[in-house]
């Protein structure tokens, strides 16, 4: 299927993007990997009148330390994410996260901005962005506002994104060296949407996590740090498996209501995130 | 002095490949027609609608559409179709419109077409066709209405039922022989529906000349002379008419074999505007318009004595047919095959095996690789294990108890094949010996007390190959179950081969050259292939049923031969010496013990040039044509799969696969075990993760290719192919086919590793694909 | 389907970029992707369409040395870029062992996935060559091949891999 017609505009400067934002209304769409958009468009499940292409705007792409915290900019790609040094030895989770995301094809165009902004439940980038607490940088002609990644994702497809603004960088405040990181996902194939994944953290001198943090992916509209669980599992890690297993799945529903997909019901994800959190224990653990 | 060394029975690689790793492929969107037009489907949204009204006039408006036309238009210039055997009497089955007319019957079905000059601006008209539908009731599952409620009003009124096509094979008194059994064995079967996928969509671009009322169409198909047949009668032109030309194919699988309503339509709006006119089907509208395959509910069981020795099988198959009967084959053989072939490797003689066709509301069924093939085996071989397990037999043992033996057992199987003389018990020795059976099971015991789990199935099945005239001609079809190959001497000594058989990358082609080569004489390299253009290729069936090469390769050996005798007695005549006394070697033609000789480029220079020169008794044609009929060859195999089950989370991981086959001669060894290869990859993306998910509303769910699961390179393991080599008599070639047997067999090794897996934690898995849902239901941890 | 869209094409766009080393200038839809405009306004046929949504790899083309989805990228979207595909990596040498390595094994059957599949494996012997075939299986899991099954296909990038170690093992040219 082709693209239904639609106006495009290269731009040039934040400025202008505020102004054809602000002109254009809802039925502009801000174009910058193109990766998830195109793919939507392919299917004309969405036809918007104009795209914005803000992918000239090299002020946007970058990942630098600043203050103590990795910027990385909007229209980073994703294999810039994957390759690059300081996020190998600042951000192990994104680094593991990273070969999971679709294909070389796909990351080499795809950018964090664009993953974020679409807010697409199963994908990995968002969940990582809620384990590592990281501050989305929103951007309009008003200014910049910060949002922590738990507050910006607000439902399917959804963010806490207003008319007006674009997304223009997320900050992560790199966490201390006791902490470790472990990504996994279960999907059909390698590369495909995930039918639930688990960026997990955790800290601890000893073998044991002291504290957790599990941020899952797939398993409901948005991505969402498992309180419940991580309270249990700091607990329980050194509990036997099946005792541990049975724990952590009561604690997961509470937190999360996965949705039934023709993928998979809701008690399979239900499972599969429980297995995922187990596994994600005994990874971090020792 | 005869330094020549044929090439037959090497791993020669295929010339053409050249041209595809260069992106040099000519397929058929790749053609350059001046004045083209491009070709646009609505198509029904609904499974099941009446169309009160169809308003294509705001369509027509579009800037850069040229024509619309709904169903009516159509059918003015092309006929119906209905796809009926003579041979099969009771198959009831309903006329096709090339565009649905007043219903539809399945989403998916084209309902309009427009015409413009890009795909693009004919897509934006399409959203401006306004259509009142009035949806009605899809049917139900075919279970119901084939079973729970056989009156449900039928989809075809005047058919009187859903059911399409009902046979019951009995054999060898199953009653007395189950009585007698010390066990019987049931298991409930569900195989979804999967689709072909070619990368390639369908694509086709008509060509009418009004002048002379001559249609030639160039099409992504396997079958030129079919398809030939088919445009000419529908389309009501003389058969002289039509031509057909097929550019290279990017892969079939047995989607491209069939009429498609959108196809002819577009044929026919070539001729009503007098344009050259393309369509090229895209993914989304594939997965609703390709012929679909399997689709079988099915109850079955196998009785046994206690001392592990097979009785026979019971067969109770209700199949999913689709909204029509797919012309010119029908949909039925899928189910056929699915009980004839049900206990095929085994002596057991008892067989009940019944077959219910029901219609639906969803995309027509069709002949897909391995036609109903895969479906008899997985029944076979699931109920195979599940006995050798209740009885504590080892699977191999089992196996070699039960397998037909050669020369003992009657000539014909339970279900009426004639299998007598196959290689069952000689494939699963080779196949213990090539996987190290023993090893393995070593492997897997010390493996699961580190806690892995790993699976260990195996898989026996047989492969109807290059079917005779029984099949089409004697039902009244126009299909050509031979082939005719013409050899042309050209004046350089360079030997062209004109066939009737097609190639989508199989490399029939190059075995083809390969035999001709070696029964001239000839260098590789000095043979030219002609092949895909019914104005002048012989008459030939094209590419299905694993035949390509077996009867295109037998014409081609017969034609060899025929050209080879014909040089023989010219040069016997110009050196003067006994025709016995030569031989073709090294691009001529020599004297077995002696000096004298004559190149084929002497020997095509005075053929063409200087006749004057030759001498008169004896024919002097440089062109030599030979046609083969085949009788159907039945080949055999076995498959071994290794996996790794996840418990936890149902994941599983095909880790090796073995195959052993039998097809008597192997021409190409390489290219015959990338056939395999690619076959169990299909085969185990049906066990894995293929699957047309439809809704209530007979609406596919998943009909976008980031949703219909194809296997990709990670989710595959390496193949190790080995063969045996069983006489084949009767042909010049020695060879059978091969083309299906990966596919046949993979998913039921695979499936029976999986329950050799789950067999630990009590359960099994009877329906494929095996989706860790599914596995996991098995073992409980989900409900 | 926005009804005042379908009646009025967007304006033409005007796009300069270079093409297998020669420079193109074009006036195209804004919704033409890089695949029709290689097809139609080049006639470069080698890239295909598989499915056009961004899943099978068959319009695997680079766009500035790096390997992107054809169907996923607008040719607009291109001003100023450096695009090869498989006729000019073909042309320029750089992966004809990898073609050889292919036909030698028949890495291919209908071809169709080929050219996709070898810009694909030749990011592949670029980044981060390795003839550990589940190295491969996972580069390559985003190109889909119905016909080969894809054990030729490992085999013959592996093969190559190897070739061009020990070549430059003997200080050869690679």
């Amino acid at each position: 299927m082709k693209f239904a017609p639609f106006d495009y505009v290269c731009t040039r400067s934040l400025a202008e993007v505020y102004d054809l934002i602000e002109a254009r209304g809802p039925d502009a769409r801000i174009l910058a990997g193109g990766q998830s958009l195109l793919t939507t468009l392919a299917l004309r499940l969405s036809e918007p009148s104009v795209l914005l292409d803000i992918g000239g705007l090299q002020e946007l792409r970058f990942i630098e330390e600043r203050n103590g915290a990795i910027h990385v900019g909007a229209l980073t790609r994703h294999c810039e994410l994957e390759t690059s040094p300081l996020i190998a030895a600042r951000l192990p989770l994104i680094a593991q996260a990273m070969p999971h995301v679709a294909h070389a094809a796909i990351r080499n165009r795809g950018t964090i901005g664009g993953s974020l902004s679409l807010a697409d439940p199963a994908a990995e980038l968002p969940a990582c962005m809620l384990a590592l607490d990281a501050a989305i940088v929103l951007a309009s002609r008003d200014g910049e506002r910060r949002v922590r990644a738990e507050a910006f994702f607000k439902g399917l497809y959804h963010t806490d994104v207003r008319p007006g603004e674009l997304l223009v960088r997320v900050e992560i405040t790199p966490l201390e060296k006791e902490w470790r990181f472990h990504f996994a996902e279960f999907s059909r194939r390698r590369g495909d949407y995930a039918m639930v994944g688990l960026a997990a953290a955790a800290r601890g001198p000893g073998p044991l996590p002291e504290e957790l943090r599990l941020a899952f992916l797939g398993c409901g509209d948005r991505p969402v740090r498992a309180r419940e669980a991580e309270r249990v599992a700091s607990g329980s890690a050194s509990a036997p498996r099946a005792e541990r297993y049975s724990a952590l799945r009561r604690a997961l529903e509470k937190d999360l209501e996965p949705q039934s997909d023709p993928n998979a019901s809701s008690e399979t994800r239900m499972h599969l995130a429980a297995v995922l959190a187990d596994r994600a224990i005994e990874a971090l653990s020792g | 002095m005869n330094s020549f060394k044929g090439v037959v029975g090497t791993s020669v690689a295929r010339p053409q490949a050249r041209r595809f790793v260069f992106g040099r492929g000519r397929y058929t969107d790749d053609l350059r027609i001046a004045g083209t037009l491009h070709a646009v489907f609505l198509r029904s949204p609904y499974a099941h609608a009446r169309i009160e009204a169809i308003d294509l006039d705001a369509a027509r408006t579009v800037p850069g559409v040229v024509a619309a036309f709904d169903g009516k238009a159509i059918a003015s210039v092309c006929a119906a179709w209905t796809a009926q055997f003579a041979t099969l009497p009771d198959h009831r089955s309903a006329a096709q419109p090339p565009l649905a007319v007043e219903r539809a019957l399945w989403q998916g079905q084209p309902v309009a077409i427009v015409v413009a000059d890009t795909r693009a601006i004919g897509e934006d008209a399409l959203g401006l066709i306004e259509v009142q539908w009035h949806e009605l009731e899809p049917l139900p599952h075919p279970v119901a209405t084939a079973v729970a409620d056989p009156a449900h009003p039928p989809l075809h009124a005047a058919l009187g039922t859903n059911i399409a096509y009902e046979r019951c094979i009995v054999a060898g008194d199953p009653d007395t022989t189950l009585a007698g059994a010390d066990r019987v064995i049931k298991r409930r079967f569900q195989f979804t529906r999967h689709t072909g996928v070619p990368l390639e969509t369908r694509t086709v671009l008509a060509e009418f000349e009004p002048g002379l009322r001559r249609l030639t169409v160039y099409q992504s198909t396997q079958v030129p002379h079919q398809m030939r047949a088919i445009y000419a009668e529908l389309l009501g032109l003389s058969e002289a008419n039509v031509r057909v030309i097929v550019p290279d194919v990017g892969g079939a699988f047995g989607v491209k074999l069939h009429l498609y309503d959108d196809e002819i339509a577009v044929a026919a709006a070539s001729m009503l505007l007098g344009r050259p006119v393309k369509f090229v089907s895209d993914r989304l509208e594939a997965f609703v318009s390709d012929i679909h395959a399997r689709g079988h509910t099915v109850d079955a069981s196998v009785a046994v004595k206690n001392d592990g020795t097979v009785l026979g099988f019971e067969v109770d198959d209700i199949m999913e047919m689709g909204a029509y009967s797919v012309y010119p084959r029908t949909s039925v053989g899928e189910g056929l095959h699915a009980i004839s072939l049900t206990g095929a490797p085994y002596a057991a003689p008892a067989l009940r095996a019944r077959l219910r066709a029901v219609f639906q509301n969803k995309a027509p069924v069709g002949s897909y690789r391995g036609v109903g093939q895969p479906i008899a085996c997985g029944i076979t071989e699931h109920l195979i294990d599940a006995a050798a397990a209740e009885l504590g037999i080892d699977p191999a043992e089992m196996r070699r108890r039960n397998f037909r033996r050669a020369g003992i057992d009657p000539p014909k199987t339970a279900g009426g094949i004639a299998a007598g003389d196959l290689s069952h018990q000689r494939c699963l020795e080779r196949l213990l010996q090539l996987m190290d059976y023993d090893g393995l099971c070593a492997e897997r015991a010390s493996a699961r007390k580190a806690g892995r789990h790993l699976g260990i199935g195996i898989a026996a099945f047989v492969e109807m190959t290059a079917p005779g005239t029984g099949l089409y001609g004697a039902a009244g079809v126009k299909i050509a179950c031979s082939d005719g190959c013409t050899l042309r001497l050209e004046p350089s000594g360079v030997v062209t081969c004109v066939t009737g058989a097609t190639d989508q990358g199989q490399g029939s082609d190059t075995g083809m050259v390969q035999l001709i080569g070696d029964a001239l004489g000839l260098d590789f390299d000095q043979v030219r292939l002609v092949a895909g253009d019914t104005a002048v290729t012989p008459v030939g069936g094209g590419t299905w049923a694993s035949r390509g090469l077996v009867v295109g390769g037998e014409a081609a050996l017969g034609a060899a031969h025929a050209l080879r005798d014909r040089l023989i007695d010219i040069a016997a005549a110009l050196l003067d010496v006994r025709r016995d006394a030569l031989v073709l070697s090294a691009s001529a033609v020599r004297e077995r013990d002696g000096a004298k000789s004559l190149s084929l480029a002497e020997l095509g220079g005075m053929m063409h040039y200087r006749q004057d020169l030759l001498p008169s008794e004896v024919e002097r044609s440089p062109v030599v044509t030979f046609h083969v009929v085949p009788t159907g060859l039945i080949a055999n195999g076995i498959q071994a799969s290794l996996i790794e089950l996840d418990p936890e989370s149902g994941f599983v991981k095909p880790l090796r696969h073995w195959v052993v086959e039998d097809c008597g001669r192997v021409i190409n060894p390489m290219l015959a075990d990338e056939q395999l290869r690619g076959g169990v990859v299909q085969g185990l993306g049906e066990a894995l993760l293929e699957e047309c998910r439809y809704d209530e509303r007979s609406q596919l769910q998943n009909a976008t290719l980031a949703d219909y699961l194809v296997p990709m390179a990670s989710d595959m393991p390496d193949i190790v192919i080995d063969h045996v080599h069983t006489e084949v008599t009767g042909t010049l070639l020695g060879a059978k086919g091969i083309g299906e047997a990966g596919t046949i067999g993979a998913a039921a090794a695979f499936v029976n590793a999986l329950n050799d897996a789950l067999r630990a934690f009590g359960c099994a898995i009877s329906e494929i694909p095996c989706t860790p849902e599914r596995v996991l239901r098995a073992l409980r941890r989900v409900p | 389907m926005n009804d005042s869209m379908a009646a009025r094409p967007a304006p033409l766009v005007t796009v300069t970029m270079t093409v297998n080393g020669r420079s193109v200038t074009r006036s195209v839809e804004p919704r033409t992707h890089l695949i029709d405009f290689l097809r139609n306004e080049l006639d470069l046929t080698g890239s295909h369409l598989g499915c056009e949504h961004g899943v099978c790899g068959a319009c695997t083309v680079r766009v500035d040395g790096d390997i992107v989805r054809g169907c996923l990228v607008l040719a607009v979207q291109l001003e100023g870029a450096r695009v090869e595909t498989i006729e000019g990596i073909s042309a320029s040498g750089e992966i004809t062992d990898l073609q050889e390595a292919f036909v030698r094994r028949n890495a291919l059957q209908c071809g169709y996935c080929t050219p996709g599949m070898l810009m694909c494996a030749a990011e592949f012997l670029r980044t981060r060559p390795s003839a550990d075939r589940e190295a491969i299986r996972d580069f390559i899991s985003g190109n889909y091949c119905r016909c080969t099954g894809y054990h030729a296909i490992v085999d013959a990038i592996a093969e190559t891999v190897e070739a061009r170690r020990s070549a430059k093992g003997r200080g050869g040219h690679r």
